[in-house]
């Protein structure tokens, strides 16, 4: 088997998905061209995530990893939060095969965007430093932060 | 875990299981006739008694001369050896390939070693619809042209190609016509002489034999370089000892495989009742000319989902298929052929291929339809592209 049990587990059974209505923070990352697209929304209060919901177009480990990094954040402070490493959403979803740890970055960044989009809306001045997937994809505008 | 039981195999391009009769056929080589063709005791001798008949019989089911087969190791093998052979032994002056776009790797990266060696290839687009470009392939083709290769039918699309005008083409400006015909011998009725290719290859797992076995049909008076040097076996044209149990199994399997193409209307009314159900499914294209494709090729396009996905979802179902996704890949990009059909390559990451034998009945086909409806249903629910409906 490709995937290791837990990533089936939630690619067949992914946790969070779906959209939130009038969410604090959306984030879009990735392409169609490249085959993966993840959206993120987070609801915060008291700087707590305290609902998160993603939608995503892509592969097995796409999905995996999307609804791992909503489950790794969810009840977290934002700070806390940033400090998701797709290295963490590969290690709970014990191991990727090395062509999929992208999708890992994907989700770390799909995290980050939303987090972004939520300081953007509160007016919030703070720079985030959001991953590059930087996967062997030949789209010229990979990276969408709304 | 038994995979024969209950599972819906549709991925008869990828590979075929071994027929009975086959296996059958090769056992009392394993066990008995285990001699080397090339020795002259009686152990030899029996050997190559049926390597001489498996060779006829080959020969007979493609309509040529049992001198003219030589056997392989592979497809891959057979079509290495055409092309490389063939611009090895070209005339001075006779230094260009033409072939198209969207051949088999075995071909394209046969082609693009030779380029690096300094040989030029000319690469012809298809259609949309998985035809290749006759009018470009013409202006291609020159008297510079060493050899013409052109795919019989086209793995991923199953198109089948003009080979017979291509074949022409190429002999008017003198030049060789190879087909790689792997995907298409067991599969339609095929004459070399009529087809007037000088030369064609095949494989024998993809028709109900062993992996491990090829062939390559080199039309008598056409002159290739060897790619393998070494004894004597294949008219000193192809070193090794002979496979035999595999060459046996390849011939049997080349005959089974003539006698259910009588069968093979069932398999297109098969593949034309998948194709119908699976474009009931909204924003669903098929991928390739209706028609003018293999019997039991299948290649449809899902928008909004991606091919592993959906493949992950089919296989939990107890459904083999495959795609032309990027991710299901390591290279990350999504299939060359159809993006060479202009399929975008949003879309082209959504595709799935069926590859139907005559071992499919319509209830799978249904539980095919059934299971991709509910499975491209789930997916698009969790897909932000997917266009948003009121539900």
């Amino acid at each position: 088997m490709l995937y290791s049990e837990k990533v089936m587990d939630h690619f067949t059974n992914p946790r969070n998905v779906g959209e939130i209505e009038n969410a604090d923070g959306v984030g879009t990352v990735g392409n169609a061209k490249c085959g993966d697209i993840m959206q993120m929304f987070i609801k915060v209060e008291n700087d707590i995530i305290t609902d998160v919901k993603f939608k995503t177009f892509g592969c097995g480990a796409a999905i995996a990893t999307s609804s791992m990094a909503t489950e790794l954040v969810k009840g977290k402070s934002i700070d806390d939060a940033l400090k998701l490493t797709n290295a963490a959403v590969v290690e709970a979803l014990e191991g990727l095969p090395p062509v999929k740890v992208h999708c890992s970055v994907l989700a770390e960044e799909a995290i980050k965007a939303a987090i972004s989009d939520y300081y953007k809306k509160k007016g919030i001045d703070k720079e985030i430093d959001i991953p590059c997937t930087c996967h062997d994809c030949a789209c010229d505008d990979h990276h969408h932060h709304h | 875990m038994n995979l024969n039981a209950k599972r819906i195999y549709m991925d008869n391009a990828a590979t075929t299981p071994v027929l009975p009769e086959v296996v059958e056929a090769m056992l009392p080589i394993f066990n008995e006739y285990w001699g080397n063709p090339s020795s002259l005791h009686q152990n030899g001798q029996v050997a190559k008694e049926i390597l001489n008949e498996a060779r006829a019989e080959v020969a007979s089911l493609i309509g040529c001369d049992a001198k003219e087969i030589y056997f392989t190791s592979c497809g891959s093998e057979s079509d290495n050896w055409a092309i490389k052979g063939a611009m090895l032994a070209a005339k001075k002056g006779r230094d260009e390939i033409v072939t198209t776009v969207f051949e088999h790797p075995a071909v394209l990266n046969t082609c693009k070693a030779l380029e690096k060696q300094g040989y030029k290839v000319t690469y012809v687009p298809v259609d949309n619809k998985g035809i290749v470009k006759l009018d470009e392939l013409k202006a291609a083709v020159t008297d510079k042209t060493a050899i013409v290769a052109v795919m019989f039918a086209n793995n991923e699309i199953g198109t089948i190609q003009p080979i017979a005008e291509i074949a022409d083409i190429a002999h008017e400006k003198g030049a060789l016509m190879f087909t790689d015909a792997v995907q298409a011998v067991g599969a339609v009725d095929i004459d070399v002489k009529a087809l007037g290719v000088d030369m064609l290859s095949f494989s024998g797992h993809k028709i109900g034999a062993p992996k491990g076995i090829g062939a390559l049909y080199i039309r008598k008076g056409v002159y290739v370089k060897n790619l393998i040097d070494g004894g004597a076996q294949e008219n000193s044209k192809r070193a090794g000892t002979e496979n035999l149990p595999y060459i046996k199994g390849l011939a049997c399997a080349l005959a089974s495989a003539k006698k259910n193409m009588s069968d093979n209307d069932r398999i297109r009314a098969l593949r034309d009742r998948l194709i119908d159900g699976l474009l009931q499914i909204p924003y669903t294209v098929l991928n390739g000319d209706r028609e003018r494709r293999l019997p039991g090729n299948v290649n449809v396009s899902f928008e909004f989902v991606e091919g592993e996905s959906l493949l992950l979802w089919l296989d939990m179902m107890g459904i083999s298929a495959s795609t032309g996704s990027a991710c299901s890949s390591t290279s990350l990009e999504p299939s060359h052929v159809l993006l060479s059909i202009g399929l975008p390559v949003e879309k082209a990451h959504g595709s799935i291929r069926f590859s139907l034998s005559h071992a499919n009945t319509e209830e799978e086909v249904d539980r095919v339809i059934e299971n991709m409806k509910n499975i491209v249903d789930k997916l698009r629910k969790m897909s932000p592209i997917y266009p948003q409906t009121n539900d």
